[in-house]
C-alpha cells in the first residue's frame, strides 16, 4: 500500500516536471512564432489592397482536375470553375505569418516543430498524472486545465497534419496554451487525489472528455472568428479606400481572407455543435444516475445550456439574412465566452453540485 | 440582371449559392424558350425583393422559411393576426427568442434558487433583506418556473411548431416533385465545367443519368439536360432535430408535473415501505397523485463505506454501498446493492443513495435498572469526517426516583475516530469508526413533543427541561467509549453506549415519468443535428447539345444549398467519370474554346458565347 502510494507520488512528481518542461518548450515555440511574424513583416505587403483596388476582375478559382491516367489521346480534361457570388470580396488569402520570406518561414517551421515536441512532453505530463491518480485526468480544475490545453494543441496539430491551412493559428494558440498552463500550475494546482464516489462513473468519463474536446475545438473556432472580425474590418476599410494603420496592415494582410476565416470558424463550430449537444445529454444521464434528476438547473447545467443556446443562435444567425457576417461572428464569440465562463467562472464564482474543484 | 448584381453586395461568402441561383432564375425569366424551372419561380420573388432578401433566396433550395422583411401590417384584425403569426414563425424572431432564453437563464445561476437549495435562498434573503421583496416579485428565486421564463420558451416553441409544420409540407412537396430543370446558363452556377465530345447528346445524357442515379442522386432528364438532386436527408435531419426539441420539452414538462420525490433515512436492519406516511419528507409535481406510488418495500441490510487511509486525500470516500433486500407485493425477496451512481429501480421508481452516517446503539435505564429505551440513534454528520450530533429522547416509560412520570433527553455528539485523550476536542479525525467516542449530556423534564408543533427528531428542545448536574453543580457531560455507562445523579438512572454501532443511509425515492421520452428526444436530436449539419443538399445538371460544328458540347454545373467546399470536388469527380465515357473531342478550331477556361462569362460576351447560342438553337 505505502509502496503503491510512493510510486504514485513519484509519478505525480514526474508529471509536474513534464508539465514545466512542456511550458519551457512552448515558450521557445512562442518566441519562434514571434520571430516568424517579425521577419515576415519585412516582406512586401499590400496584396489585399491590390486585390481590392485593382481593376482586374476577381479571378475565379480554377480547379485543375487531375486525370487518373495520363493517356496521350486525351487532349483536354474538364476543368471545374467555381464562382463567387457578386458582392463578395474576392480577396486571396494572405501569405501567412512568414509573409513569404524564407527566414520567416524557417522560424515558422521551427515553431511548429517545437510545438510538436512540447505537445509530446505535455501529453506525457497528462498521462503520468492520470497514471498517478489511476483514473482519467480531469478530477479537478488543475487536471482539467492541463488536459484541455493538450487536447487543444492536439486538435491544431491534427488539422496541420491534415494539410489544412491553419498555420495562422500558431501564435495565438501557443500563447493561450502558455497562459492556461501558467494559471493551472500557479493557481489551480492540486496534489494528486482521488475522486469522491459521485464523480466516479463512466458517464463522467464520456461527459468530461467530450466537453474538453468540444472546448478545444470551440476555441479554434473562436480564434478564427476573432481574426475574421479584424480582417473583415481591414478589408472593408481598404474597399472603402481608407488606409489602415501600418501595424494592422502588416499583420492583417498576412492572414487568410475574411471569407476564409469566416468559413473556417463556421465549419469548426458547426461540426462540433452536435458533439456539444451530446456532451450535455451525457451529463444529464450522469446527473440522473448520481443525483436522481437529469436536469436540475444547477449552475453548471445552466451555463452548459446557455452555451448551447448561444451556439444554436449562431447557427441560426448564419442562415438568417441580416445576421450573417459580423453579427453572427459576435454571437459566436459570446457563445465561446459562455463556454469559458462555464469552465472557469462557475467553478470559481458560483457554487453548486458541480463545483468540485 | 442589374438587380442581382447590386443585390449581392450585402452578402458574405455564404450568399454564393443563393445569388447564383437567383441569377440563374433571372436568366430563365428573361431568356425566351428557357424551361420553366423551379428556380425560375424562386428567382421571380428574388427579383422583386430588395437587397438583403435576395441573398435569402438561397434557402429556397431547402424548405427554410422565407423571411418576410417587408411584411408590414395589413388592415384588419385578421391581417394583424397573420402579420403577428408570420413574425413569430420567422427565423429572425426565433433567433431573438433563443437569445432571450439564453439570457433569461443567467440570473438563475447567480441567485440561489428554491428548486435547487431553499436553505441557501433563505440565507441569501436574510443577508439582503432590502432586495428580497423586489426579487420575490420578479420571481428571481424561481427563475425556471417564473412567468417570464415560461413565456419566452412557450413563445419559442409555438414559433418552432409554426415553423416545422409548413416546412414539413413544403418538404413533402419537394419529395413528390422532381428536381427542377436546368437553368438557361449553367456557366453562372457556383461550380461549372464543360467539354466537347464526339459522343451523341443522347448518349451523354443517358450516361449522365445512369451515373447520377448510381451515385444515389434523384435524377431525370428534361429536354436537353439531366437534372439531379441529392442530400434530402439534410432537411429530414433538420426536421427531426426541431421535432425532437418539442418532444424533449414535452417530456420535461410531464416529468415536472407528475414527478414525486421523497427522502428517507434508514438504519441498518430497518425497512421502508413506499407509502406516503413512511417518508421523512415528500415533494411532488402539481399533477401528481399519491395513488401513483409504486408499492414496494425494502430493508437496509448493511451499509459499507471505505475511505482513503493515507496520502494527502486521507479520509476521501472511496466506496459507498448499501446492501438492500427488496420486494414487491406478492413477489420474492431480492437482494441489490445501491451505490451513489447506481440506483435501485423498481417499476420506474428509483431509489438513490444520498448520504450516510452512524447510529450508536444506546440503552437507557431508570433508577431501578429497568430498561426504558434501547436502540440505535441516528446522528447527523456535520463534517467530512462524520463528526455527528443529534439527540436521544425517552418519551415514555421513564419514572424518576420518586416514581413520577417524566421524560429524558440527551444531547449526543459522536466522533467515529477520536483524536485521543488529552488532545481530544470532540471532532473526528477520520470517517471510519476506528476510535468511536460518544459525548452525552442529559436533561429531564418535558420534551415538548405533545405541544402539537412538529419537532425535529435530531434536535432537543430544552425549554421545558432541566440539565443534570454533577456533584460540583456543573452540567453533567461525559465522553463514553463503547460499552461504558454514564450514571445520572441522584439515582436518576443511567445511559450505556453499547458495543454495537450501526450505520444509517438516507435514500431519495423518486419517480419521474417522461424520462424515456426525454432520452429518446435527445438521441433523435443529436442524430438529426448530425444529418442537418453534415449532409449537403446539392443539385447537379448535365446538359448535352450538338454544337454547330456537329460536335457535342457537354456542360455540367453544381449548386449547393449552403457553402459547400465539397461541391466542386464532387462535380469534378462526376465530370471525370462521365468524361471517361464521353472523352474530349480532338481540338476544334479556335472559336469553340470553352468559355469557362478563360474565367467566368460576363454579360458583355454572353451573346457571343458559342455554348449559349447552340443551346438555344437546340431548343428550336
Ligand atoms: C428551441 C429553439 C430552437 C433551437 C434550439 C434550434 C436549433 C437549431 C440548430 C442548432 C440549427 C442548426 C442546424 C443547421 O444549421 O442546419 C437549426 C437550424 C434551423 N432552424 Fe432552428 N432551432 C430552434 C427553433 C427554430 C425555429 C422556431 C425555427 C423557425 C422559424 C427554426 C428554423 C430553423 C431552420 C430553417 C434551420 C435550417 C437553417 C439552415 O438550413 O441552415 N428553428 N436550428
Amino acid at each position: 500500500m505505502t509502496l503503491a502510494a510512493a510510486t504514485n507520488e513519484n509519478l505525480a512528481e514526474i508529471s509536474n516536471i513534464l508539465i514545466y518542461s512542456a511550458m519551457a518548450v512552448y515558450t521557445l515555440a512562442f518566441l519562434a512564432h514571434i520571430a516568424e511574424w517579425v521577419l515576415g513583416s519585412r516582406s512586401k505587403v499590400g496584396r489585399t489592397a491590390a486585390a481590392l483596388t485593382g481593376t482586374a476582375p476577381a479571378a475565379a478559382v480554377t480547379v485543375q482536375v487531375r486525370g487518373k491516367q495520363g493517356g496521350t489521346a486525351v487532349l483536354e480534361k474538364p476543368k471545374v470553375v467555381t464562382r463567387s457570388a457578386p458582392g463578395t470580396r474576392d480577396v486571396p488569402d494572405g501569405p501567412g505569418a512568414a509573409g513569404g520570406t524564407v527566414q520567416g518561414d524557417l522560424y515558422g517551421r521551427i515553431a511548429i516543430s517545437l510545438t510538436v515536441l512540447a505537445f509530446a512532453v505535455h501529453a506525457g505530463g497528462v498521462l503520468t498524472r492520470a497514471l498517478s491518480v489511476q483514473r482519467a485526468p480531469w478530477g479537478n480544475m488543475y487536471e482539467f486545465s492541463i488536459t484541455f490545453s493538450s487536447v487543444l494543441v492536439g486538435a491544431y496539430l491534427v488539422l496541420l497534419a491534415a494539410k489544412k491551412k491553419v498555420r495562422w493559428l500558431g501564435l495565438p494558440l501557443v500563447g493561450t496554451v502558455l497562459a492556461d498552463l501558467g494559471v493551472a500550475t500557479t493557481w489551480l494546482y492540486t496534489a494528486s487525489d482521488q475522486l469522491v464516489p459521485a464523480l466516479d462513473s463512466y458517464w463522467l468519463w464520456i461527459h468530461v472528455s467530450t466537453a474538453i474536446f468540444c472546448g478545444a475545438v470551440f476555441y479554434l473556432g473562436a480564434v478564427g472568428t476573432l481574426l475574421y472580425l479584424f480582417r473583415d474590418s481591414y478589408e472593408s476599410k481598404l474597399a472603402r479606400g481608407d488606409q489602415p494603420g501600418a501595424f494592422a496592415t502588416s499583420v492583417l494582410d498576412r492572414l487568410p481572407s475574411a471569407a476564409s476565416l469566416d468559413k473556417f470558424a463556421y465549419r469548426v463550430n458547426a461540426a462540433i455543435f452536435p458533439l456539444w449537444t451530446f456532451t450535455i445529454i451525457a451529463g444529464a444521464i450522469w446527473a440522473g444516475d448520481a443525483w436522481g434528476r437529469y436536469w436540475g438547473w444547477d449552475p453548471k447545467e445552466v451555463w452548459s445550456f446557455i452555451t448551447w443556446a448561444a451556439y444554436a443562435c449562431y447557427l441560426h444567425a448564419r442562415a438568417t439574412a441580416g445576421w450573417k457576417g459580423r453579427k453572427a461572428a459576435v454571437l459566436a464569440l459570446i457563445a465561446f465566452a459562455c463556454w469559458l465562463f462555464n469552465y472557469y467562472g462557475v467553478n470559481i464564482f458560483v457554487d453548486g453540485l458541480h463545483s468540485y474543484a | 440582371m442589374s438587380t442581382t448584381e447590386t443585390s449581392g453586395t450585402t452578402g458574405t461568402g455564404e450568399t454564393r449559392a443563393g445569388t447564383a441561383q437567383a441569377e440563374a432564375g433571372n436568366e430563365a425569366e428573361t431568356e425566351a424558350g428557357a424551361a420553366q424551372t423551379g428556380s425560375g419561380t424562386e428567382a421571380a420573388s428574388a427579383q422583386a425583393d430588395t437587397g438583403a432578401a435576395s441573398a435569402e433566396t438561397g434557402s429556397s433550395l431547402s424548405t427554410a422559411p422565407q423571411e418576410e422583411l417587408t411584411g408590414g401590417p395589413v388592415l384588419g384584425v385578421i391581417g394583424w393576426a397573420r402579420w403577428f403569426w408570420r413574425q413569430l414563425t420567422s427565423m429572425r424572431v426565433a433567433l431573438i427568442l433563443l437569445l432571450m432564453l439564453a439570457l433569461a437563464a443567467v440570473p438563475g445561476s447567480l441567485i440561489p434558487q428554491n428548486s435547487v437549495d431553499d436553505l441557501k435562498v433563505r440565507a441569501w434573503q436574510e443577508k439582503n433583506e432590502s432586495w428580497t421583496p423586489l426579487f420575490e416579485k420578479l420571481q428571481l428565486f424561481d427563475v425556471y418556473s417564473s412567468v417570464w421564463f415560461s413565456a419566452i420558451y412557450i413563445l419559442l416553441f409555438v414559433s418552432l411548431i409554426g415553423c416545422i409544420v409548413p416546412r414539413t409540407w413544403q418538404f413533402v412537396g419537394q419529395l413528390r416533385s422532381r428536381p427542377p430543370a436546368a437553368p438557361g446558363r449553367l456557366g453562372r452556377m457556383p461550380a461549372y465545367t464543360t467539354w466537347r465530345t464526339e459522343a451523341a447528346p443522347e448518349e451523354v445524357r443517358e450516361a449522365a443519368l445512369a451515373l447520377l442515379k448510381r451515385r444515389r442522386f434523384r435524377a431525370h432528364t428534361v429536354k436537353d439536360a439531366v437534372s439531379a438532386e441529392k442530400g434530402y436527408l439534410r432537411e429530414v435531419g433538420n426536421l427531426i432535430f426541431h421535432v425532437a426539441l418539442i418532444v424533449m420539452l414535452v417530456a420535461f414538462a410531464v416529468g415536472q408535473l407528475f414527478k414525486s420525490e421523497g427522502g428517507k433515512l434508514i438504519v441498518e436492519g430497518d425497512g421502508f415501505s413506499n407509502t406516503l406516511t413512511h417518508y421523512d419528507d415528500f415533494r411532488s409535481g402539481s399533477l401528481y397523485d399519491t395513488d401513483d406510488l409504486v408499492p414496494f418495500t425494502f430493508m437496509l441490510d448493511e451499509f459499507t463505506g471505505t475511505y482513503e487511509t493515507n496520502g494527502p486525500q486521507r479520509g476521501t470516500p472511496r466506496t459507498f454501498e448499501a446492501a438492500v433486500t427488496w420486494s414487491q407485493p406478492g413477489g420474492k425477496d431480492q437482494k441489490s446493492v445501491i451505490e451513489v451512481n447506481k440506483p435501485l429501480v423498481v417499476d420506474g421508481t428509483k431509489v438513490y443513495l444520498l448520504a450516510h452516517g452512524y447510529a450508536p446503539v444506546v440503552t437507557v435505564r431508570d433508577g431501578k435498572g429497568k430498561v426504558v429505551f434501547s436502540g440505535a440513534v441516528p446522528l447527523l454528520p456535520i463534517d467530512a469526517n462524520i463528526t455527528s450530533q443529534g439527540s436521544i429522547k425517552v418519551m415514555d416509560g421513564y419514572r424518576d426516583k420518586n416514581g413520577k412520570k417524566t421524560q429524558l433527553g440527551f444531547k449526543a455528539f459522536f466522533v467515529p475516530t477520536f483524536a485521543g485523550h488529552g488532545n481530544g476536542n470532540m471532532f473526528s479525525t477520520f470517517p471510519a469508526p476506528d476510535f468511536p467516542v460518544l459525548a452525552l449530556t442529559g436533561y429531564t423534564g418535558s420534551l415538548g413533543v405533545d405541544s402539537g408543533l412538529p419537532q425535529n427528531v435530531y434536535q432537543l428542545d430544552t425549554t421545558e427541561m432541566k440539565q443534570f448536574k454533577d456533584e460540583k453543580g456543573d452540567p453533567l457531560a461525559e465522553r463514553l467509549l463503547q460499552g461504558e455507562t454514564m450514571k445520572l445523579p441522584d439515582g436518576a438512572g443511567s445511559i450505556t453506549f453499547e458495543k454495537e454501532i450501526k450505520e444509517w443511509a438516507s435514500f431519495q425515492i423518486s419517480q419521474s415519468p417522461g424520462n424515456g421520452w426525454a432520452l429518446a428526444g435527445a438521441v433523435a436530436a443529436v442524430a438529426g443535428l448530425v444529418g442537418s449539419l453534415f449532409i449537403q443538399r446539392r443539385r447537379v445538371w448535365v446538359r448535352a447539345v450538338r454544337g454547330d460544328d456537329g460536335v457535342t458540347v457537354v456542360e455540367m454545373a453544381g449548386l449547393g444549398r449552403s457553402e459547400s467546399p465539397k461541391l466542386p470536388e464532387e462535380l469534378a469527380d462526376l465530370a471525370l467519370t462521365l468524361h471517361e465515357r464521353t472523352p474530349t473531342a480532338p481540338e476544334p478550331p479556335a472559336i469553340s474554346e470553352p468559355p469557362a477556361a478563360s474565367g467566368p462569362p460576363n454579360d458583355s460576351d454572353d451573346r457571343s458565347d458559342p455554348v449559349e447560342v447552340s443551346a438555344e438553337g437546340a431548343e428550336k
